[in-house]
This record gives C-alpha cells, structure tokens and sequence, in this order.
C-alpha cells in the first residue's frame, strides 16, 4: 500500500518535471502557484483515502475468501449504527477542512489587481484564432485610442506584472488557458469574463482553446511570451508604429481586388482617422496581418512563420488546418475560417497562381 | 403462517366478436415474431439488453477510432471533421443508447421478479419505450446517411449547436454546417420520450405493484436505486428537452434564445443542460449502485450492511443531484458567490456517495467471499468508482477544476465514475443475473479472464489520461503537437483501450460459447438471497407461480437460513426454499393472465421517426404522414383490451 | 401472520392501462393509470417550468422591439383566459355525470370543455397574427423568441386536450363509456385542469406581472 501511495508521489513529480509550457504542475505564476498548492493538499488527502479504501478492498477481498474446509456460516451482521455515523462523519470533518482553503482560494483568485502596473489586455475569440487588444488611454499602452495594439496568437506581456485580461466572443463558447499561468476562464458570447494572469519570470508559455469551438478546436493555440518591462515596451512600441512598408501596387491589387484578402485581414491602416483604423483591425473577421513578420508562428500557432509555410497556407489553408470553408462557394454564404485559394475558391475568385502567392507572402515577411 | 397468494386475477367476461381494425391481435408468445409484439418485461428486458449491448459495442468502435487518432502526435487515422462526429456519437452512444438502456435493461427484468408482480404497470408503454429506444437510435445514426451525423458534443453547447445553418446575419458563418446538430437535438428528444415512459412505469410499478408483505423497507436495494433512478429521469428529461427545443428553433427558425447580440444567453443552455444532465449522472451510477448492493451480499453470505443507509444515500444523492449542475460550469464566470455555493453543494454530495462504499465494505468484511466473476466485477466497482469519487471531489475544489476542467482529466474522471462504475457494476449483473435469465451459466473461467482484462485494459487506458489533463491535454481536440510530453501516454492508452475491447471479445465469447454448452442453471444457482430467485431459470412468463407473501427483507434467504444465538449462519432443512420453484404445466400456465402481445406500441413509435425528418429536413407534409401513423397507433392502443379475449371458452 | 398483509383498498386498482376489467387491488390504493397521470404531470410542471424560466429570464433583455407593451392586449387575452377556466369547470361536470351514468349530460359538457378549448385556440391564433402583423415574430427580439415559444406549447397541449375530449365524446356516442371506465375521463380531466392550471402561471407571469 505504501508502495503504491508512494507510486503515485513518484508520477506526480514526473508529471511536475514535464516541461511542456503548458504543464498546470510547473507554475509560473501567483494565480497557478496558488491553484497548485491548493491541489496538492487536496491530492494527497485523496490519495490516503484512496489507497486505504481500495487497499482495504483488495484485504477483505483476500482475508475473507471462502476456502474449502473453512467454516461458512459467517456471523449476520446487519449493521452498526455507531460505525455509520462515524463514516458520514469523518469525511465531513474532512470535507470541511478542506472547504476553508478553497473558499478563501475562490475569493483571493477573482480579485481584479490594482496598481499602477497593472496591463489591460483584452481577449477575443474566434472561430478559430486568438486576438489580443491592447486598449490605448492606459498607463503602460498609452493616452489615445490610437495607441491601442491589434495582434494575434502570441500575447506578450511583461514578467512580474498582474495582466487583467477581459474577455469576449462574437460567436461561439472558447475557453482561455494558459495552465502555468491561471486555470481556464471560458469566453462567453454576451459577456465579458476577467482573468488575471501573471508570469514570475521571462519565458514561453503555451495556451490552447479548452472549450469545443468547432472544427479546428485543437489548432486554436496560442502562447503568453513573458518579457522583462523594457523588451516588452520596446516590442508594444514596435506594433504601435505603422506598418513596416507601402502596402500599395501589385501586392494592394492582389490581396484587395484580385483575391479578396481584404474583406477578412488587415494590411495596413486605410483612413486617416487612427481611432476608425483601430475600430477596423479589432473588428476584422481575421488576424490583423500588419506586423505579422513579428511573430514566430501563424494559424492558431500551429505554424512556424516562414516562407514555405506561409505559401502552404495561402493557397490551400484547409490542408493545413481543417476550416469550414465549403460555403464560401455558394454566393454571399460566408465561410467559416479560411477558404483554399487552389481548391474550390471562394465563389468569384480566381485560382492563386504561384507567382502571385510569392509576391504576397514577400510582401507579408516584409511586415516586421 | 398460511401462504396463500390472493387470487390470480380473474377475467371478466368479454365481448367476443373479433376485433376492427388493419390488424389482427397477434397470439405468438414463442418464436422470431413474437419478440415484435412481446409485452413481457422479461422478453423486452432482452430487447434492451441486447441493442444496447450492440450500441456498446459501435460506441466502442468509434472510441477504438478515436485512440487510434490519439496513438501519436499529428494523427491522419481521422480528418478532424470524423472525429468530431466520434467524439459526440461515442459520448451520446454510451449514455443514452449504452448506459440508461442498459439500467432499463435491468430494472424491465428484475423490478416486477424483485417484488412479486407478474409485470410491470404498463406492458405496452413498455414495448412502446423500446421501439422508441431502437428508432431513436436509427435516427441519429442516419444522420452519417447525409453528411449530418452530430458533431457539436454530447452536451451540444450553444451558440456552437444553436448558431443557424445559414450563419448569424451580418455575421459570421455557421458554427457547425450541416444537419448534425438537427439530428442530434431531435433524436435526444425522442430519446427522452421513451426514457420518461419507462421510468413512469417503472414508479407505477414499485408503488403499485408489490407483492403482499413487500414494504418499501423490505425491497431489494436495487429497486430502491431504480426507483431514484426513474424519479431523477421523470424530472430532469423535460429540462433538456426545453432546453433541445430552443436549439431546434435557434438553429431552423432563427429565434434568438441564445444568439447573445439579439440579448439571449449562451449560459442558460447550460444552465437548463446540466439541471438534466447532472442528474443524469446519478440516473447512469444509481442503477450500477443497486446491481452492486445485491451482488455484494449474495457472494458474501451476509446482509447488506446498513441496507436503511444505503437506501436513504441513494435518496439523498437524488435530492442533492439536482444542487449541484454549476460545478460544470466553474470556468464559465459566475462569480465567486455562486462558485463558493456550488463548491460546497458539491463536497456535500461525495458524503452520502462514500458512505455507501464504506457500507459495501462492512458488508464484505467479516463475510464468507465467492470470488465469482459477479463478485469480482463488484469488487473491482468498488475500487474503480472510489477513484473516480476522489477525483470528482478535486472538482470541487473550484481553483483546481479551473485547470482540469474541460482537459483529460475530466475525461479520466467520469470515465471512471461511469466505466468503473455503472460498466463494471453491468458486467458483474449480466454474470450474476445470466442464468436467470437464460437458464445458462456463462463460463466463470471465462469471467475472470473478462474481468482482468478489463480491470487492466481499462486502468492503463483512464489512469493516464489523469497525468494527460494535469499536464495541459485539453479534450476533443483531434490532434496534437509532437514534442509535449504527451506521445507515450497516448499510446499506453490506446493500447489499454484495445485491452478492453479484447476483454469485450471475451465476453461476447462466453455467450456465444455457453448459449448450448453451458451449464444448465438452477434457479438458485448462487444461493442468492432475494425472490427473483425462489422461481425456475429462466423465468417463466407468469413469472410467479403463486404470487409471493413475503415476510422479510431478502425474503427467499430467510427461507433457506436461520441464525443462532451468535447470529452465526444456520441451514435451515431443506424444502422450505422450494415452496416458490414450481413450473406450471402449459395449461396451469394458461390460466394465469398474462397481458397479450400487441403491435400497436411498434405502430405508435413508427411515427415518431416520420416527424423527426419532418422536423430535421422540414418538411410539413411529411409530418402530416408522421402525426397519423402516431394518433393511429395511440387510438388502436388505447382501445385495445389489455389482454385478449379468451379464444373460445368451453 | 399478521405482518404478512398491507392495507388494501379492493375498490379500485387496475393491472393495466384500462381497469375496466380484472381488478387486482394496487399498494397505494390509486389506480396505475391515475397514478402514472400525476407523475407524467410533475414532469411537465418542468417543462413548463423551463419555459416559464427562460422567459422570465429574457423579461426586458429585447435589443430592440416590439416590446410587450406594445403588442399585448390584456383585456382580450383575460376573455379567452376566463373561457379556459370555464371549461375546467364543464370538465368538472363531464365527469360528475359520467360517473353517475348520464350519458346525455356527459357528452353535453364533454363537448362544451372542448368547445371552450377551441375557443381559446382561436384567440390565441388570433392573438398570434395580431402579433405578428405588428411586427413581432419568432425572429424579432428574445420576448418573440420565448413568447411564441413558451405560448405555442401550452396551445400544443391545449389542442392535444381537444383531441382528447372530442376522442372521449365519441366513445361515449358508441356507448363505449360506462360508470366502470369512468376513470378514463377522470384522468383525461387531470391533464385538461393541469393545463388550465399553467395557462394561469403563464397568463401572469407574461400578462400581469408588469414590467
């Protein structure tokens, strides 16, 4: 029995060791450290109740098997009062116990941070994508509207800092994890959830979408890139500068007019308004794609970002994450996720030749 | 102590003429035609028994699949489409057409042999339950026939399932193209009907129907869970079919009951699914609980221990079920108040829950073990389940289900909750109550083989999945990336996964095997304690030859054995326990009324598929064929004799 | 031995879904039929309960309107209301006068609890029109959604009812009714008060309650 209660401490510290970047055993931060320590009591209180409830099973089990010579006629217990009494009451005492942690957990982890430091980042999810806003008039984003940051897929913030994230949907149920951070908080259309996640040091973490959402539910991931204050400024001050070229000829041809990039995706800013140009990107049915060469993955970051796999996805994203893109082929039905440029194309649009596809996806590397 | 039983009900002379209709009264009682038109519980407990065995089995299939997707990183076995559609039929197949008909299996044969009655309340809503079981059943399968089979989960979370085929206005596409969804909300409903028909007759008959002596205290515990059971489901169908209705209308007609820019929710689907579906949690365990609370005693010779206890848990875990639905909902942000209140709700309820297993285990102790295969599957219940309970208490603890919910640890959890459990709890039934049923023994070798197997098989599968979930496996994703730890303990589970389907095989061996070699049961073949068995295997149709008076609590037991001052064991000499093990003579049995066959049930259900594709493929006209079919069947039973008239007296 | 017996009401009881004949008694002393009757109810109240809940839930959530305000016409609807029940009262008498063997009386108010059913149908067809002619719909706002709803299935069970009665009068014509199945209106009768009973939660719960 021992053996086994001491098996199961053994897998619980393997499991600890599994660096992943997504493992709820390796904390990173004071919300998960408290989940964690949490746990832990409550594991190994199961774990005793566990081993002495299927040990004392596998005993009687043994103890008092029939064996032939041995007397049968066992005496007829009917039952003892003071013992049932005595196992309806332990585990309340127990139960009990555990209560008090655990209320006090549950209040401690809604609490919105305060502080000067704390960062403002909104989360919305799509089908099948995460966007992050940096919403401008805060402290760490900056006074005006115009300051607000539009990305994707990688959330950068900055270590040892409370993130308070809002978080929205315009169309189905995702769910926000990041298991060395926080535990999950769902994204419900109509309401906007809080979350505070925070890293103790710089480092990568790995989230994913814990809700079905859909078909590409298991491609919709992300990461929390955790950096010391001035490479996270540097970085925030980098996406909150115009795009990184003219986004004008051909390539404005191609992806507005010639393939219809444009009525999902952002390329760069179209009026003179900055606040109308922030409205645009965080209302934009797909990733903002201005800055996008500052990111190291793509497409739920199921994708490294470089040239071959940029082309891939371009022409014929359905190959490379499953995507509900069969009605776009049917006159103003609109699709869900990207449709495929060399296999059934939008309806209206032309196949994607290769020379076109390189020029766009030159132009996209471009966009530091 | 005279054992008279009250008169076999006495038939009062009918009108003779033969009746209208398309359709003669059908007579076979014997034969393949007969199982169409059969009302007797024990035939359509085999019924039950047997499509649900076969919807195990094709669950089983597509979880085979799913594991074999699993079994490394970036899987091809599936497009994530299938799997989607896998995932939601595996997990709709072992609930709805594997794990509460398999129960209903169970209560249709054993409720009226357990408390003396010849049938139950309603022989025909019976029939009518299963045809609407099997037709249910086709229904939702078909939707493969049209690229339609559901694919949004087995608990369907709007908007995902509610959002209308042809995309939100002005908004995005289609959450789930297709008629998935439209298959999966009609189907459940039809499901429902048959589930609340048969659990009202299942009331009926435990209130109505006991033998003469049968208090409610004296009944066996399985009765008592079944009787829960069939309260949990009377109450917490309707709630998800309100809730399968507004999906309906959502999705078809573009009401806006969960469409959150027209001002709906999404949450108050959940809120509506887990009112139904967590105690529907309790009506899968429940039943698992009784067959245990039977199987224990017998192959211990000892009483349950505390039976009052165990029955007022069972109570209690039916009351307290209904207190607990948001502790699914913990990530969904309720706020802290409502999270703290659920929390507490649910620690409460791990209380009447793990007193039951420590009652089983006072029942066990000190008592004289068969280790049979019934015992074994008991056994292995006892320690599966209370795995699962302590894994369903860390739920509670609202911080950490924050980080498991939604992952495979859940999936590990109910796993074990309802496969250790409610699987576990079946198989050991089906060993126990075989040879009542079909006058056979299945091979006891072959048993524990099954039984280890399956106890290994399903522990390499499951317990993995824990370690999985802590480590940031979400569920119900189709795929995942090669390098997080997660590549061997995918493939261990799926190679545990094909040890259960081996320990399945085995089993199906045994059936096959014994069906013409085993051995010829008894009808007491285990020294069992309660009055299903003081009657020949199988059981006859009458079930009682007298209808029984009984006299205490395991009536048959108190038959056969005393105690002495010690309350030591003592045989009493023998005869006294065959008063009950007569079989009658064909005309002996002829006498008895039994209620005759029917073929209405079959045509009434008929109807219910016809306006299911009305409904899914709306189409009006159809329905008018569908709402006909259904009112001519329901008219032509409603005025239809229970039991026909005698054919020619004298 | 004594303990051997329970009480034991030897009037009523029925084996099967028509006790019209073999009789053996019932532990509880309500007939199968009556007693399935009361737990199928129980089980609508939650269904209706779920329907009421979401529509309560949704009171003023409407985006845009028509708003209740603007459509309801209370004084018509108490009309239509008060005839259905009326005819639980008619139902009331129905069932006094089979279970007396007056057939002629039976049928009279068997047929006028299922002409005043009709009549309410009528005004809540009218209603509906109204409504939407008005500009409300299914589709309008989330008051639409779970008015239509939510009315519609009580209208279902209203007609179901209809169904039902016109059924009982007709059996009663071919002089198939007795004082002995009596109990076959008797339960159709506990289905037609229960749906009376719940068009009054609805009728307050969407008419009266203001909001």
């Amino acid at each position: 029995m021992c053996a086994l209660a001491l098996g199961l401490g053994a897998v619980l510290t393997g499991c600890r060791s599994n660096n992943n970047g997504q493992n709820s055993l390796h904390p990173a931060g004071p919300a998960a450290h408290k989940i964690d320590n949490l746990f832990a009591v409550v594991f190994w209180i199961a774990v005793v109740i566990g081993v002495l409830v299927i040990g004392g099973t596998v005993y009687l089990a043994i103890r008092y098997r029939h064996r032939e010579g041995k007397p049968d006629n066992p005496k007829q217990v009917h039952g003892n009062t003071p013992l049932e009494i005595g196992w309806t009451i332990v585990p309340l005492v127990i139960l009990m116990v555990v209560a008090v942690p655990t209320v006090a957990t549950i209040f401690e982890l809604a609490k919105k941070p305060t502080g000067p430091n704390v960062l403002n980042v909104e989360v919305v999810g799509k089908q099948w994508w995460w966007q992050f806003n940096y919403p401008g008039k805060q402290k760490l984003v900056g006074p005006k509207v115009g300051n607000t940051v539009v990305t994707s897929t990688e959330l950068h913030i900055p270590v040892k800092t409370p993130v308070y994230l809002s978080e929205e949907s315009n169309n189905v149920i995702h769910s926000f994890w990041v298991p060395e951070l926080n535990g999950k908080k769902d994204v419900v259309p109509g309401r906007t959830n809080h979350n505070t996640i925070e890293a103790d040091h710089p480092g990568t973490f790995l989230g994913t979408c814990a809700e079905y959402c859909g078909l590409a539910h298991a491609d919709m991931r992300f990461r929390v890139i955790a950096e010391p204050m001035s490479q996270f400024k540097e970085w925030l001050a980098g996406q909150q500068q115009g795009p990184a070229q003219p986004w004008t000829g051909e390539v404005k041809e191609l992806t507005s007019t010639k393939y219809g990039c444009t009525s999902c995706h952002i390329f760069a800013p179209t009026s003179s308004d900055p606040a109308a140009n922030t409205k645009a990107a965080l209302n934009a049915y797909a990733p903002n794609l201005v800055h996008l060469a500052s990111r190291s993955t793509f497409a739920g970051g199921t994708q490294k970002l470089n040239h071959e796999n940029l082309i891939r996805w371009i022409t014929n994203a359905p190959g490379v994450v499953p995507m509900e893109s069969k009605r776009c082929l049917v006159p103003s039905a609109p699709c869900t996720g990207m449709p495929s440029f060399t296999k059934n194309t939008p309806h209206g649009f032309p196949k994607m030749t290769p020379e076109d596809a390189n020029t766009i996806v030159n132009f996209l590397l471009g966009e530091k | 102590m005279a054992v008279t039983a009250p008169p076999a009900p006495v038939p009062v002379p009918q009108e003779t003429k033969p009746a209208r209709g398309l359709l003669h009264r059908p007579t076979a009682t014997r034969g393949f035609w007969s199982w169409w038109t059969t009302i007797d519980h024990k035939k359509i407990a085999i019924l039950y028994g047997g499509l649900a065995l076969f919807f195990f089995l094709v669950g089983g299939i597509e979880a085979l699949f799913i594991r074999l997707q699993l079994a490394q990183p970036n899987g091809t076995v599936l497009t994530a489409a299938q799997y989607n559609t896998f995932f939601t039929m595996h997990g709709t197949t072992m609930i709805f057409l594997m794990g509460m008909p398999l129960a209903v299996a169970f209560g249709n044969y054993l409720i009226p042999v357990m408390i003396g009655a010849r049938d139950v309340a309603f022989p025909r809503l019976n029939m009518f339950g299963f045809w609407v079981f099997l037709l249910g059943g086709i229904f939702i399968y078909s939707g493969f026939l049209w690229h339609g089979a559901p694919n949004g989960g087995w608990f369907g979370y709007t908007p995902l399932t509610s959002t209308p085929i042809a995309g939100v206005p002005g908004g995005a596409g289609p959450a789930l193209p297709g008629q998935g969804p439209n298959f999966w909300a009609v189907g459940l409903v039809m499901l429902g009907i048959g589930s609340v028909a048969t659990a009202l007759n299942f009331i009926v008959t435990i209130l109505n129907m006991r033998a003469p002596g049968m208090t409610l205290m004296r009944m066996p515990a399985f009765v008592w869970m079944m009787f829960v059971t069939a309260f949990l489901t009377v109450f917490a169908m309707p709630c998800v079919t309100a809730a399968l209705i507004m999906v309906f209308f959502d999705r078809n007609f573009s009401t806006n009951f969960f469409l959150a820019s027209n001002g709906g929710d999404p949450l108050l689907y959940q809120n509506l699914f887990w009112l139904f579906g967590h105690p529907e949690v309790y009506i899968l365990i429940l039943p698992g609980m009784g067959i245990v609370s039977e199987i224990l005693p017998t192959f211990s010779r000892k009483p349950l221990f505390g039976y009052a206890v165990v029955v007022f848990s069972g109570i209690a875990i039916g009351f307290l079920g209904w207190g607990v639905w948001a502790h699914h909902m913990f990530a969904t942000g309720l706020g802290p108040a409502v999270v703290t209140a659920f929390s507490l709700s649910t620690m409460l309820i791990a209380i009447p829950t793990g007193v039951k297993i420590f009652n089983w285990l006072g029942t066990v102790w000190g008592g004289s073990l068969r280790l049979n295969t019934p015992m074994l599957f008991a056994l292995g219940f006892i320690a599966m389940f209370t795995i699962g309970g302590l894994s369903g208490v860390t739920h509670a603890i609202v911080p950490a289900d924050t980080q498991q919910t939604d992952t495979y640890y859940v999936v590990a959890h109910f796993h074990y909750v309802l496969f250790g459990g409610l699987v576990f709890a079946i198989f050991g039934g089906f060993f126990y109550w075989w040879p009542k049923v079909f006058g056979r023994m299945l091979d006891d070798r072959m048993g524990k083989i099954t039984f280890w197997l399956m106890l290994i098989g399903f522990n390499l599968t499951f317990f993995p999945m824990h370690i999985l979930g802590l480590e940031g496996m979400p569920r119900r994703t189709y795929t995942y990336a090669p390098g997080m730890g997660f590549d061997g303990l995918n493939l261990a589970i799926t190679i545990g996964a094909f040890i259960i389907a081996l320990s399945v095989f085995v089993f199906l061996v045994n059936i096959v095997y014994t069906a013409r070699r085993g051995p010829i049961a008894s009808g007491d073949p285990w020294d069992a304690r309660t009055i299903e068995w003081s009657i020949p295997s199988p059981a006859p149709a009458y079930n009682f030859a007298q209808i029984p008076h009984i006299r205490a609590r395991d009536d048959f037991w108190h038959r056969k054995y005393t105690e002495d001052e010690e309350g030591r064991l003592v045989k009493l000499p023998a005869g006294a326990a065959d008063a009950g093990e007569v079989l009658l003579s064909d005309e002996e049995a002829s006498k008895i009324h039994v209620p005759s066959p029917s073929y209405w049930p079959l045509v009434a259900s008929l109807g219910l598929p016809i306006l299911g594709y009305a409904a899914v493929f709306k189409q009006p006209f159809l329905a008018i064929p569908g709402a006909l079919v259904l009112l001519y069947g329901v008219y032509a039973w409603a005025m239809e004799p229970s039991t026909a008239p005698e054919p020619d007296v004298e | 031995m004594a303990q051997a017996t329970l009480p034991r009401d030897d009037a009523h009881g029925g084996h099967d879904e028509h006790g019209a004949h073999a009789r053996p008694q019932t532990n509880t002393g309500t007939t199968n039929p009556k007693l399935a009757m009361w737990v199928f109810l129980a089980s609508e109240c939650l269904f209706f309960g779920a329907f009421i809940a979401t529509f309560l839930l949704y009171r003023g959530k409407s985006v845009k309107g028509p708003t209740p305000k603007d459509v309801l016409n209370i004084p018509f609807t108490s009309v239509t209301s008060f005839i259905l029940l009326m005819s639980s009262l008619t139902m009331v008498l129905a069932l006094a006068a089979i279970q007396r063997g007056d057939h002629r009386r039976f049928r009279v108010w068997v047929m006028a609890t299922a002409l005043f059913g009709l009549t309410f149908i009528s005004g809540q067809i009218y209603e509906f029109t109204e409504f939407f002619r008005k500009g409300l719909s299914l589709k309008t706002n989330v008051f639409g959604s779970s008015f239509f709803v939510l009315t519609g299935i009580h209208g279902a069970h209203v007609t179901v009812g209809i169904i039902w009665l016109l059924s009982l009068w007709g059996l009663s014509l071919q002089g198939k009714l007795h004082v002995q199945n009596s109990e076959a209106v008797e339960i159709a009768g506990l289905y037609w008060h229960f749906v009376d009973v719940v068009w009054i939660v609805i009728f307050t719960v969407v008419y009266l309650i203001p909001k």
